[in-house]
């Protein structure tokens, strides 16, 4: 059967397009934004995470290792990475789920199933399903069912993407798809590489294919003070925007928060976090401001 | 000793926060209202301390010695209510528009020593406790104890209650399996049709002339009765016009002595009202405001009712004076919501008469429930929102006072701009409005055998309990402690806490191999419980109707006129009871745990589940743990614990909806409300299997436990509707919003979604406490600071400081609706 590693599925979702919406996270990016928010969507495999506040240290996990890999030392629990083989057994007995494992294997029915809890929600409101991630355009295959799926049942869908795949796969997608939420980080290509390892001239290139061929876009933009939040950077932003062809597009910027700090930290990951600053009040109505001059009507969360 | 006078630094008046949740204030105010006159009533309202008055019982004990015996009991109960009205305090306050008080000044509450007697005992409790104080002087106290204990001492309603209550009753009583109302105040929870507004009390009397000029002596058994009840009712509208034309002549005589020219010719208004309302029907918005005043004050001075009062459809009985008289440019949309604010103040004056028999821990609330319908649909079935019901939000927003209670009713007929005008009032985190759905509430009222018309007539009171206004006694009389049903039958009967036998016998639940087994049990169980509350309800249901009828209630409650009989005696249309079952998501949780780990998943065993939860966990928190982490519980739009919660709710309804009540046609019907309750119930169990500790508070009224729900309210939503709640008289639903839940204009739009979507479903209630943990934890270091606080909680709103440690943590832990 079809499945893929969903990392979330988030109810009563109101920032992620019009409505009220469920979301449902993909795990794996082909981005790494050092600011990600979602630490646990980058790697495109199941991890650990483990939370030392809620730890009762009962040892039930260190019990339950077939591969002897977890130990309790002074440092608290810690994992042998080489002996680990992410089987989750030990998230399985952890009474308190201070063990948990990131990326379940779900099919397109469970998943569907999921959705359609939250049909009432969507007639109300004008909402229906997010597909987020990490990028959900790298899991096509199943994506592209969904998508099917949903659109059968009259269900209305957003794709929420960083735009780094091949132009046919998002073609492929706005057949089906009813809104893109496009996220745009910065203009300068190299800059871009530094921040998320990656180069931006695809994203820039999907975006206009995409609107050309008329696709409903909101371009959101992540706001990170001292790392985009440049009156120069704002500025090329808002002309290519402005220049894109199709509707008119929307913007809504996205402010850096610190919040995913603890996900960090469950995932053992360094913390770069602290370098970031989330932008402020006068950060962001300049930003609004510079989105105006080019005529775009920016605002504040998604 | 007792005199001493709290003083309050007064509260800083805060700015509106970011978290949108206080007031905006106005510069150069007093506090929040529309103009001076407000601002400085609600000043007066807000900060005067309640306190006790003996007045009443003072009058009453006279009275009694005077007469007892020389008249029947209706007529004795109406020309008591007619000597007080004619010798009480009256009051008239500065700046008053709407006037009269139930006690000698505002915040100042009489007793009723004929329903239950205050000991001194209770009074140095009630002057020195830290919470919902009521002052009271030494001399006062020492005048009751002369003149009012030793009359009624062994005659008050409570003692000769509980003088005939069977064993097993008083076994399970005591053990926490339930409460009485009753034994505290009168039957109450009532609220009005539009009849004050087209009749005054002179066309009651007339009617009762014309019944009493047909009575049938030769052939009705009942003759003498009626004749008895008109009498009463006949006096008690006296007893009304009397107390209003007092105020009449003392606004007369303020008009005389004052030289300021404005107030004078408002005193003259006043008076000519009062000398018209209540005799006559109200012609004009403030005349029908003070219509209504008056009704209000009759009843609650009369006899001391669970719920005070309720005006019912407010908006929509006073829409069409508002309505010709903005035609006729006799009145502004500005001065009509002055009036409002006034009657809004009123109502806050008068805190619930404190219990007796009450310890210094124990705390209660002021808020005595008055809860004002708005929106909603008209009795044709057409939408009843209009310009009042905007203005009465307005008003609602800017005074943010503990009374009245208030509620937006929300038809799928109500327009999406009324709902949005509610749900940003909402955002303000006052604790109020909660919402109604009428769609499903007349559904409920119908199935409950109520006309159309008097089903769509109908709406809330008090906190979430459906009634046909204007027509019906719908009696609450008590809560059931569902989980401790539960407890009892896991434990044989007995109650583990004192070891007593409190149930009936269903077993050594070692002897249970499946789960039907313990579910057959604890079925038995509750069956056997709420027979016996029953038993005991009726009693006391005619002990009322005997001792203690209502004659001046029994005037504005349609056809006790027409009967001849009283409100407690059957005389209004309807005549319901309800139990109110409590706990159903720690009952759900409980059993879903149970189900899950002993008999599906064998991991324990039961005996040894059961000795976990005993000893109240200790030294199993991983057992604890697993069950809190790895159990299906109610409230995640799972169908593996939302079964078992319909299974316990269809249940209930099975045991108790129908029953006779013993009056004609009366039937027992229930509903889901916990108010406060579910605390006091918590505190009298052990740890349920559920992972709660010891003392912990239940969940209240249908909501899920505590932090069970951890899929969002969407998913909150969908459980409870698994529920046909047209089966209930009344289910409620408390979400608690972090004020990040709505920041903006798109957030508060889609709270509305929300709310439509649960009312599509099926839902009755929800409610929205839209408040920060920061701000709680605040508010608990420095409570001064936080005074004007308002917390909504399981049916009801109340002052964040005036709650008990316990009611503060749980507001705390309520689960956080937070998305980032």
């Amino acid at each position: 059967m079809l499945e893929s590693l969903i990392f979330d599925i988030k109810r009563y979702a109101i920032n992620d397009g019009p409505g009220i919406r469920i979301v449902v996270f993909f795990k794996g990016c082909n981005l790494q934004c050092a600011w990600c928010h979602n630490p646990e969507s980058i790697s495109g495999s199941k991890e650990k995470m483990y939370s030392p506040v809620k730890c009762i240290r009962c040892g039930s996990c260190v019990e339950a290792c077939p591969e002897n890999a977890l130990a309790f030392t002074d440092d608290g629990l810690v994992t042998n990475k080489d002996l680990c083989v992410l089987c989750g057994k030990c998230a399985e007995v952890c009474p308190t789920k201070a063990m948990e494992m990131s990326g379940k294997s779900r099919s397109v029915g469970e998943i569907m199933e999921i959705i359609e809890k939250e049909r009432v929600f969507f007639d109300q409101s004008g909402g229906g399903v997010t597909f987020s991630g990490g990028e959900p355009l790298l899991h096509t295959k199943i994506l592209f069912e969904i998508l099917d799926e949903c659109g059968k049942k009259g269900i209305h869908r957003a794709i929420d993407t960083a735009g780094n795949v091949k132009t046919e796969t998002l073609l492929e997608a706005a057949k089906r798809t009813d809104l893109f939420l496009y996220d745009l980080k910065m203009m300068d290509s190299d800059l871009h590489f530094e921040w998320t390892k990656v180069k931006n001239e695809k994203i820039l290139h999907n975006l206009e294919v995409l609107s050309t061929a008329g696709a409903k876009i909101i371009i959101r933009i992540p706001l990170i003070a001292g790392v985009n939040d440049t009156d120069e950077n704002l500025s090329k932003t808002a002309k290519f925007i402005s220049e894109l062809e199709g509707e008119r597009k929307e913007v809504h910027l996205l402010p850096y928060h610190n919040i995913a700090l603890n996900k960090y930290l469950k995932l053992g990951k360094e913390n770069l976090l602290d370098a970031f600053k989330a932008p402020g009040n006068e950060t962001l109505a300049n930003a609004i401001m510079k989105f105006s001059e080019f005529g775009i009507k920016a605002t504040v969360g998604g | 000793m007792f005199e001493k006078i709290k003083t309050h630094t007064v509260a800083p008046e805060r700015a509106a926060t970011s978290e949108g949740n206080f007031y905006t204030k106005e510069r150069n105010t007093i506090g929040p209202g529309m103009n001076e006159r407000i601002q400085k009533l609600r000043k007066i309202s807000v900060e005067t301390e309640p306190s006790l008055s003996i007045e009443r019982a003072l009058h009453e004990t006279e009275f009694y010695k005077e007469n007892y015996g020389k008249f029947s009991t209706p007529v004795m109960r109406a020309l008591n209510f007619l000597n007080h009205c004619q010798k009480k305090t009256i009051y008239l306050g500065e700046h008053e528009l709407i006037v009269a008080e139930r006690g000698p000044k505002p915040k100042s509450v009489p007793t009723f020593p004929e329903l239950t007697c205050h000991s001194v005992e209770d009074f140095h409790v009630l002057n020195t406790r830290e919470m919902q104080r009521y002052t009271i002087s030494q001399s006062d106290i020492d005048l009751y104890e002369k003149k009012v204990i030793p009359y009624w001492q062994g005659k008050t309603m409570r003692e000769r209650i509980f003088s005939h209550v069977p064993h097993e009753w008083k076994a399970a009583y005591e053990a926490g399996l339930f409460t009485e109302f009753m034994e505290q105040r009168a039957p109450g929870h009532t609220s009005l049709d539009g009849k004050i507004y087209h009749k005054g009390m002179l066309d009651f009397k007339n009617e009762i002339a014309n019944k009493m000029a047909r009575l049938d002596y030769l052939n009705d058994p009942e003759a003498t009765d009626k004749a008895e009840q008109w009498k009463a009712m006949d006096i008690s509208c006296d007893a009304v016009i009397v107390f209003a034309e007092r105020h009449a002549a003392l606004a007369e005589n303020l008009a005389s002595e004052t030289n300021d020219l404005k107030r004078k010719a408002e005193l003259n208004d006043i008076a000519k009202i009062c000398r018209r309302i209540p005799a006559y029907a109200p012609e004009n918005f403030w005349e029908a405001i003070q219509m209504y005043w008056f009704v209000h004050l009759g009843t609650i001075t009369e006899l001391n009712g669970w719920d005070a009062m309720n005006p019912g459809h407010f908006d929509q009985h006073l829409a069409p004076f508002y309505e010709k008289e903005i035609a006729e440019g006799t009145l502004t949309r500005d001065k009509a919501k002055e009036l409002l604010s006034c009657f809004w103040i009123k109502v806050n004056n008068h805190p619930a008469p404190p219990k007796v028999g009450i310890t210094a821990s124990e705390s209660g609330t002021y808020n005595d429930f008055t809860n004002i319908n708005i929106g909603g649909l008209k009795s044709d079935g057409s939408d009843g929102t209009s310009d009042v019901s905007y203005i009465m939000l307005e008003v609602i927003e800017e005074l943010h006072i503990l009374q009245p209670g208030n509620s937006v009713h929300i038809s799928a007929k109500t327009p999406d701009k009324f709902l949005h005008a509610a749900t940003k009032v909402i955002r303000q985190g006052h604790g109020y409005p909660s919402v109604f759905n009428p769609d499903i509430y007349i559904l409920e009222l119908m199935r409950q055998g109520k006309s159309l018309n008097d089903a769509r007539e109908g709406g809330c009171s008090g906190c979430i309990e459906v009634g046909a206004f204007g027509k019906e006694a719908y009696l609450l009389t008590g809560y059931l402690n569902v989980p401790k049903i539960l407890e009892i039958t896991l434990n044989n009967g007995i109650n583990p806490i004192t070891g007593k036998i409190v149930g009936i016998k269903t077993g050594d639940p070692k002897n249970f191999t499946t789960f039907s087994d313990l579910y057959d049990a604890f079925f038995k169980q509750l069956h056997y419980i709420v027979d016996q509350k029953m038993r005991v309800s009726n009693y006391i249901d005619r002990m009322f109707a005997k001792y203690a009828p209502a004659p001046f209630l029994s005037v504005v409650i349609e056809d006790c006129i027409q009967k001849g009989k009283d409100y407690y005696n059957g005389g209004p249309r309807y005549n319901t009871s309800y139990i109110q079952c409590c706990g159903l998501g720690t009952v759900t949780d409980s059993l879903s745990a149970l189900k899950k780990h002993v008999f599906e998943n064998k991991t324990i065993g039961l005996e040894k589940f059961l000795n976990a939860v005993l000893k109240n966990f200790e030294g199993e928190e991983v057992l604890r743990q697993t069950i809190i982490n790895r159990t299906p519980f109610f409230g995640n739009d799972d169908d593996y614990a939302d079964t078992i919660a319909v299974q316990v709710y269809n249940d209930l309804v099975a045991i108790i909806d129908g029953q006779p009540n013993i009056k004609p046609d009366g039937k027992y019907h229930l509903n889901m409300l916990s108010t406060t309750c579910h605390v006091y119930f918590g505190k009298v169990m052990g740890a349920t299997p559920n992972g709660r500790l010891a003392g912990k508070s239940i969940s209240d009224g249908t909501s899920p436990s505590h932090g069970a729900d951890t899929n969002g309210p969407s998913a909150v939503v969908k459980s409870l509707t698994k529920l046909d709640h047209v089966k209930s008289g009344g289910t409620l639903l408390n979400q608690r919003f972090l004020p990040g839940l709505m920041r903006k204009e798109e957030d508060i739009k889609k709270l509305g979604n929300l709310i439509r979507s649960y009312f599509t479903l099926g839902g009755h209630h929800i409610q929205f406490n839209v408040v920060d943990t920061a701000t709680l934890h605040a508010a608990q270091a420095c409570p001064e600071d936080y005074k004007d606080l308002l917390v909504r909680m399981a049916g009801y709103s109340d002052y964040f400081n005036d709650m008990n440690a316990d009611l503060q943590q749980e507001i705390i832990e309520r689960t956080e609706n937070d998305t980032f």
